[in-house]
């Protein structure tokens, strides 16, 4: 794939803050109560499925399938909202509510404020044509066009002029790394290549959501990783609320601001990825994290503690006055260059034997690094085990917000064997509790 | 003895009633082309206007004219020598063996049952595909036209239309129009599911989905279609001469009665070049035209 635009990120070096852009725009979707049955008479079955009988059950009895089951959920607005579970779990279905392609057997779908249940036929084109557009697993390319008749597709749907629309089109050609292959049909590509003039065509609307419907699963670890990169790339620049499937939780853990846990049409947890990781909600959900390389997954702010002191003083003395309020032996110095290091109160009282006076100095002081609160637990993982005492955890702007002890890590390390080995029979019959 | 006749005879309705039965429906259906035969003639006169002039084009212009234009779509439409060069000397050789003129009368009634094939049919096959209703309904119509020995139809077709050219087109539509409807109906249902995901997904109407998306690629299977119906618009002429069409069947027709099997071997010859030519132009075209669908294309 040397047409990738040379300026992205290694795949893997770029982690997933918790909460990487602060505040948001308030929720853009809203789920209520959503139900899907799938079969002959799904009304008739609806009341089963609200009394909590199990899908299988259901199954057996009526021959009707359980789609989805009573599904709540808020996707902010900007953000990458994740829908996870394993096959058969209800994903393309929840996500093809969205614009229609499926309708609900119960429950609301508000996007924008809109039910989207209320539109009438033509309402509902103009809404698909404006307000989302989608990526398709197996790409759902036209094969009987062109590379950039498929990108200019949704405009061309819209009526948009030949001329703007093709210029569009050359527009996300060009940024999804295509350019040369505009005249060439989707069976002349690559599985990789199809699956960009996917994005760039969903792109091209300018749609204000982006429903990805397992886009990358068909590909190859690497150009997957290659797509991972780009969208995350493209998103900085155009903050898009995309939801997106996937049944892969790295992926997941990568992508997403939250995600979503599906199992068998329910909703079995949602949240930011650190709370999937470190506080699956079921056994089910235990059972798809444990295998995640946390160290590779999470990142420093997210099992960082509250900070010990932050030391200022000019001298010696002042220094140790600064020190006594806490509890700890230790504190984290800043002078006007920012971090410099850690003091020991021990190596401070020795000092101030000699000279409670004397300005603090480098010899006081001893050198441990530091990480930011983005980096990657492997990061930081070879500074902890070398320092004495716990790593300084600072911000952007260079300022303390946290310490890392070897203990947090450990914790957080360790956690996955713990798992396993408390029920190592998972997920088929802990799981439906 | 009259009660165990069942045994060794199927049971059978009584003479009577049966000629009761045929008379009745012969008689309703007598009245019927009596009151609507002229109107429905009168319909067609168009149709029949069109093949006139089209058979009297064939036929008048010069044969080197029309041997240019046929070479010139053929090439046009295949771009083989190999294919325009083989169809001219076929047509030479027809006109050598004097069935120039038959040929094109042939012709003209070809292309005029597959023009109003095309036009019928693929509507109609369009509406299968979009209800699962409408095909339950034409299915079993389409197996009773296609199986139907032909000279039945040919029967109430004559007694609505008299002897003619236009019973003839229609008796050679109603006979060759099933594998266009079917195979529309079929490439249509053929179109994956996604694509067309796709197309709703972002907004396409009915009509921008159909036109769009679903005949463009369910075309190759259309145009596999056509070429059946075409093949079978041949195989009627023969018996479509037997109602008053000109052309190839006539002579045909003569040699039967009158045991003349070379004539009848040359006019047969001469339809089976017709077809192979029908045949491997349309079969040429359509892959040219759908090269890029499958794989790498090649031009
Ligand atoms: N059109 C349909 N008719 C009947 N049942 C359906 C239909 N579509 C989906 N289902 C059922 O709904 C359930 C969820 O299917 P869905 O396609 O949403 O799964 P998924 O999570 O997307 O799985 P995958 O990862 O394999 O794509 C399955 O049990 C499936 O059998
Ligand atoms: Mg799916």
């Amino acid at each position: 794939m040397t047409e990738m635009t040379p300026d992205q990120p290694m795949p893997g070096a770029s982690a997933t803050p918790a909460d990487p852009r602060g505040a948001t725009d308030g929720p853009l979707v809203r789920v209520e109560g959503l139900y899907k049955v799938f079969g002959p008479d799904p009304r008739g079955v609806l009341d089963q499925v609200k009394a909590g009988r199990s899908k299988a059950d259901i199954l057996a009895e009526t021959g009707h399938t359980v789609g989805l089951k009573d599904i709540n959920l808020t996707i902010d607005k900007g953000r990458i909202y994740v829908v996870m579970g394993l096959s058969g779990s209800g994903k393309s279905t929840l996500i093809r509510h969205f614009n229609r392609l499926i309708d609900p057997t119960d429950g609301r779908i508000l996007i924008d404020g809109t039910d989207v249940m209320a539109l009438s036929p033509r309402e509902l084109e103009q809404f698909r044509r404006h307000k989302m557009s989608m990526v398709f697993q197996r790409f759902g390319l036209m094969p009987h066009r062109k590379v950039l008749d498929n990108i200019g597709y949704g405009l061309q749907v819209q009526g948009v002029p030949r001329a703007e629309r093709l210029a569009k089109a050359r527009h996300w050609l060009e940024a999804v790394g295509l350019e040369g292959y505009e005249g060439m049909y989707p069976a002349q590509l690559s599985g990789g290549q199809q699956q960009r003039v996917g994005l760039a065509r969903a792109l091209c609307t300018d749609a204000d959501i982006l429903l990805m419907d397992e886009a990358f699963s068909a590909l190859d670890p690497l150009i997957r990783s290659e797509m991972q990169d780009q969208l995350i790339a493209l998103q900085e620049k155009l903050h898009k609320t995309i939801i997106f499937i996937t049944h892969d939780l790295d992926e997941a853990l990568r992508l997403g601001d939250r995600i979503a846990i599906l199992k068998d049409g329910e909703l079995v947890q949602e949240g930011a990825p650190v709370d999937i990781l470190l506080r699956p909600a079921t056994d089910y959900v235990k059972a798809f994290v444990k295998d995640v390389n946390r160290a590779r997954a999470l990142t420093v702010d997210t099992v960082m503690k509250p900070p010990s002191h932050r030391i200022t003083a000019e001298t010696i003395g002042e220094a140790l006055e600064q020190m006594k309020g806490h509890k700890g032996d230790y504190g984290y110095y800043f002078n006007d260059d920012g971090y410099q290091g850690v003091v020991s109160q021990k190596a401070l009282e020795e000092a101030a034997r000699a000279d409670a006076n004397a300005p603090l100095n480098e010899a006081h002081w001893e050198d441990s690094p530091a990480v930011t609160t983005g980096d990657l637990i492997e990061q930081a993982l070879p500074g902890t085990l070398d320092a004495e005492y716990p790593l300084a955890v600072l911000d952007e702007n260079g300022e303390l917000v946290g310490q890392l002890p070897r203990e947090a890590l450990a914790e957080v390390l360790t956690y996955a064997e713990e798992v396993a080995a408390e029920d190592p029979e998972k997920p088929t019959e802990t799981a439906k509790v | 003895m009259a009660e165990t006749s069942w045994l060794h005879e199927i049971p059978q309705m009584d003479r009577g009633d049966l000629l009761t039965i045929r008379k009745t429906l012969d008689g309703l259906y007598r009245d019927f082309s009596r009151a609507y035969g002229e109107t429905i003639e009168s319909f067609f006169t168009p149709l029949l206007r069109f093949l006139v002039w089209f058979e009297d084009l064939l036929i008048s212009s010069p044969w080197w004219a029309v041997l240019a234009v046929i070479a010139g779509l053929i090439f046009a439409a295949t771009r083989s020598w190999k294919l325009t060069v083989g169809a001219v000397a076929a047509f030479m050789l027809i006109g050598y063996f004097g069935m120039w003129e038959h040929t094109m009368q042939t012709m003209a009634i070809i292309l005029v049952a597959t023009l109003m094939a095309i036009c019928i049919g693929i509507p109609v096959g369009i509406a299968m595909a979009r209800s699962d209703r409408v095909q339950t309904i034409a299915t079993p119509i389409l197996d009773v036209m296609q199986t139907m020995p032909a000279f039945v139809y040919l029967i109430p077709v004559v007694m609505l239309l008299g002897i003619g050219k236009v019973p003839g087109v229609i008796a050679v539509v109603v006979y060759a129009i099933p594998p266009v409807i079917r195979l529309t109906n079929l490439g249509i249902r053929l179109v994956d599911r996604e694509v067309m995901e796709a197309a709703t997904a972002y907004g396409a109407s009915r009509w921008q989905r159909l036109v769009g998306v679903q005949l463009p690629l369910a075309m190759p299977t259309i145009m596999a279609g056509i070429n059946q119906t075409i093949m079978m618009a041949l195989a009627m002429v023969v018996i479509a001469s037997m109602i008053g069409v000109k052309g190839l069947g006539q002579p045909v027709l003569k040699s039967i009665t009158n045991q003349y099997f070379t004539l009848g071997l040359l006019n047969g010859l001469a339809i089976v070049a017709l077809a192979i030519i029908f045949d491997r132009v349309s079969q040429a075209y359509a892959k040219r035209s759908q090269a890029h669908m499958g794989g790498p294309a090649h031009d």
